[in-house]
C-alpha cells in the first residue's frame, strides 16, 4: 500500500515522457509504471508507449446497450402492436416486420449511445474530487506526472524529475 | 505552389485558451441587439401560434389538400441543416480531417439546435397540438392504436433518438474544454463549469476512455444521420402522391441536407470569424476546404435532380409528369428556378479561388445556398399537394402570415440558442485546437520528432522496431 502521491509538473511531452520512461526502467527502485499516471491538456496518441496498453471497456458497454436495444425493441413494438387484436387488420400482418425493422434500427441506436455514455461516466474516472495535486496549469500548457510511492522513494524521485527539468513538484499523503 | 497553412502551428497553448474564453465574456453591443431582434422574431411566433390555437388551423391557410404547407417544408429544413455536425464533426473525425477542428464545435451546436427547432414544426401542424403524444408507441391502453406502418410514427423515433445522441455527442466532446472554463472561471460559471465538466482533470484514464466513447459516438451518429433524413424522405417517398413516390427520394434527401448544412456552417464561420475575431483558428486555408466541400455536396444534389427528372419524364406515370411540368411552369415556377439557379449555379462561385476567400461574397453565395435549399423544400411540398390525382382539388396555395410568422420566429430560435450557446460554450474547441497545433508542430520539427521517439523508447523515425 502506498503512502503517499507526488506529482511533477513539466513543460512539454518529451520532459514528461522521459521522467515516465526512467521510471519505467526501474530508476526509482519499487515503483513501477502501475503507478504513473500521466494529466495533459490534449490526448496524446503515443501515450500508450510510455504508459503502456491500458484497458478501455467502453466497446463492451456499447455492444451491450446495442444488443439490448435490438431485443428490447423489436418486442416493446411487438408488445404494442399485439395489443393491436382488437382492430381488425385487413389481411396485414399484425406485426409488421418490415417497418419494425427501421424502428429496432432506431432502437438499437438509442440504446447503443446512450450505454455508451453512461460507460464512458461511470468507468473513466469522473466525478471525484480534484485533490491537492490538481493544478490548472495542466488545462493550460503543462504535462502532470503522478506517481503513488513510499515515502523511502521520496527523495529519488524528485531527484529522477529534477534531471528531467521539472517546473513543479506537489506532494500530498494518502489517506 | 504554396500550400497555405489550416492553422499557424507556432501558435501558443496558453493563447488558444485566452482568446476562446474573452469570446465568452462580456457580450458588444452587436451581441445585444442580434439577441434582443431574436426574441422579437421568437415572439412573432408565439403570438400567431396562439392565434392558431385558439382559432383552429384556417388562419394559416392550411386546408384540403394542402394539410402541410411551409410547416412541414421548414420542418424539413430544419432537419437538413441538422445534418451539418454530423458531417463535420463524426464524418471528418473518422476519416482523420484535422482541419475540422477549430470549426466543428458551432457545426454541432447547429445540428442540436436545428433538431429543437424542426421539432416544434410536425407538433405546430397538428393544430390540435395536445394530442402529439399519440405517435409515442406506449401500449394502446387507451385506444390511440399509432400507425407503425406509418413513416410519421418513424420519425417520432428516429429525431427523438437523433436528437438525444447529438446532444450526447456535444456534450461530450465539450468535457475537456468545460474543465478549462472552470479552471479560469469565477463565482457562478465555476460552479456551473465544475458540474459540467464532471470532474474532468485530463488523466491518461480519462483521455482514452473519451478517445474511445467520442469515436464509438462518431460511428453511430453517420448511419443515424442517414436514417434520420432517409425517414424523413420516406413521409413523402412512401405515398403514392404524384411526385413523392420516388426512389431516388432518401439519397436526394440526405444530399440536399448535407448540402444546406454546409452553407449554413460557411454562413456561421464567417459570423463568428467575424465577430469573435477568430482569424487565427478559422482561417482563409479552413474555408477553403469547406467551400470544396460544399461544392462537391451542390454538385451531387443537382445530379440527384437530374435523377429525379429524368426518372420522372421517361416513367409513364402522366401524374408525375404533370407535377413535374407544373413545378417548371406553374404558379411556382418561379420558386423552381429560383432553386435550381441558387443551387446549381451559384455554386459554381465556389470554384473559384479569389471568391472562395472573399469573405462578404462567400456569407452572400452561403445565404443564397440556403434560399434554395428552403424553397427545394417548399417545391418536394406544395406542387404535389396543389395537383394531387383530382383535377377537382387542383388548388394553389400561399402561406398565410400566421406560417409566415411562425416559420420567421423559428429563425428567431435558433438564432437565440446559438447566441447564447456562444457565450455560455466555447464555440471552438481548445483541446483539438491545441492537438492540431502540437502535431503540425511535430510534422515540421523532424528533429523534435527524433528526439521524442528516442526518449520513449521508439525505434528512430525509418527504422524497422526490434
Amino acid at each position: 500500500m502506498k503512502t503517499h502521491r507526488v506529482k511533477g509538473l513539466f513543460n512539454n511531452f518529451e520532459e514528461a515522457f522521459a521522467a515516465v520512461s526512467d521510471v519505467r526502467h526501474s530508476k526509482v527502485p519499487g515503483i513501477g509504471i502501475d503507478d504513473v499516471t500521466l494529466n495533459s491538456p490534449i490526448e496524446h496518441p503515443e501515450v500508450e508507449e510510455v504508459l503502456g496498453d491500458r484497458p478501455a471497456h467502453i466497446p463492451k458497454f456499447t455492444l451491450g446497450g446495442a444488443t439490448f436495444g435490438l431485443v428490447f425493441g423489436f418486442l416493446f413494438l411487438a408488445a404494442a402492436q399485439a395489443s393491436f387484436l382488437v382492430q381488425p387488420q385487413g389481411g396485414k400482418p399484425v406485426i409488421p416486420l418490415p417497418s419494425n425493422f427501421v424502428l429496432v434500427y432506431e432502437m438499437l441506436i438509442f440504446f447503443a449511445v446512450w450505454t455508451t455514455f453512461f460507460a464512458f461516466l461511470f468507468t473513466s474516472g469522473l466525478f471525484q474530487r480534484r485533490g491537492n495535486l490538481y493544478s490548472e496549469k495542466v488545462s493550460l500548457d503543462q504535462i502532470g506526472v503522478i506517481v503513488e510511492l513510499n515515502k523511502d522513494q521520496l527523495e529519488p524521485l524528485r531527484k529522477l524529475f529534477q534531471q528531467h527539468k521539472v517546473l513543479e513538484i506537489r506532494e500530498e499523503e494518502i489517506r | 505552389m504554396v500550400i497555405e497553412k489550416d492553422i499557424n502551428e507556432q501558435i501558443k497553448w496558453a493563447q488558444i485558451n485566452s482568446d476562446v474564453l474573452r469570446s465568452m465574456e462580456n457580450p458588444r453591443k452587436a451581441y445585444w441587439i442580434t439577441f434582443f431582434v431574436c426574441i422579437a422574431m421568437v415572439a412573432c411566433a408565439v403570438v400567431a401560434e396562439i392565434y392558431q390555437y385558439r382559432t383552429g388551423l384556417g388562419p394559416s391557410n392550411l386546408n384540403n389538400p394542402h394539410m402541410w404547407g411551409m410547416y412541414i417544408s421548414t420542418f424539413v429544413f430544419w432537419i437538413g441543416m441538422s445534418h451539418s455536425g454530423t458531417l463535420l464533426s463524426a464524418i471528418l473525425h473518422i476519416i482523420h480531417a484535422d482541419w475540422r477542428k477549430p470549426i466543428y464545435r458551432f457545426a454541432e451546436a447547429m445540428t442540436t439546435f436545428s433538431l429543437m427547432t424542426a421539432g416544434f414544426f410536425p407538433i405546430i401542424h397538428l393544430g390540435r397540438v395536445w394530442n402529439f403524444y399519440w405517435v409515442v408507441p406506449y401500449v394502446s391502453a387507451r385506444g390511440v392504436w399509432p400507425n407503425f406502418r406509418s413513416p410519421l410514427s418513424w420519425d417520432a423515433f428516429a429525431i427523438s433518438t437523433y436528437l438525444s445522441a447529438s446532444m450526447l455527442f456535444l456534450f461530450i466532446g465539450m468535457i475537456p474544454d468545460l474543465a478549462i472554463c472552470r479552471d479560469n472561471a469565477r463565482g457562478f460559471r465555476k460552479k456551473l463549469y465544475g458540474a459540467l465538466s464532471l470532474g474532468w482533470v485530463g488523466s491518461d484514464k480519462q483521455w482514452r476512455h473519451f478517445r474511445k466513447t467520442y469515436l464509438l459516438m462518431a460511428c453511430f451518429l453517420i448511419p443515424l444521420a442517414v436514417s434520420v433524413h432517409s425517414i424523413v424522405s420516406s413521409d413523402f417517398a412512401m405515398s403514392i402522391m404524384p411526385g413523392w413516390h420516388v426512389t431516388s427520394f432518401p439519397p436526394y434527401f440526405v444530399a440536399g441536407a448535407l448540402y444546406s448544412g454546409c452553407a449554413a456552417i460557411i454562413t456561421l464561420f464567417i459570423m463568428l470569424r467575424y465577430f469573435f475575431r477568430f482569424e487565427e483558428y478559422m482561417t482563409l486555408a479552413i474555408m477553403e476546404k469547406t467551400c470544396k466541400l460544399t461544392f462537391a455536396i451542390a454538385m451531387v444534389w443537382t445530379y440527384l435532380n437530374l435523377i429525379e427528372f429524368a426518372a420522372t419524364w421517361y416513367g409513364h406515370d402522366v401524374y408525375s409528369k404533370e407535377v413535374l411540368i407544373a413545378k417548371a411552369t406553374g404558379p411556382y415556377a418561379w420558386i423552381f428556378w429560383t432553386m435550381i439557379f441558387c443551387g446549381s449555379v451559384v455554386p459554381f462561385a465556389l470554384a473559384f479561388q479569389k471568391l472562395r476567400r472573399h469573405m462578404p461574397t462567400m456569407f452572400v453565395v452561403s445565404l443564397l445556398l440556403n434560399l434554395s435549399m428552403y424553397f427545394e423544400r417548399w417545391m418536394i411540398v406544395a406542387p404535389t399537394l396543389s395537383m394531387a390525382m383530382e383535377p377537382h382539388q387542383f388548388y394553389i396555395m400561399y402561406a398565410s402570415v400566421v406560417q409566415w410568422a411562425i416559420v420567421f420566429g423559428s429563425f428567431g430560435w435558433f438564432g437565440l440558442l446559438f447566441l447564447v450557446f456562444v457565450k455560455v460554450f466555447p464555440s471552438v474547441s481548445m483541446y483539438e485546437v491545441k492537438e492540431m497545433v502540437f502535431h503540425r508542430r511535430r510534422l515540421i520539427n523532424e528533429e523534435a520528432a527524433a528526439k521524442f521517439h528516442r526518449r520513449s523508447g521508439d525505434p528512430q523515425p525509418g527504422a524497422q522496431p526490434a
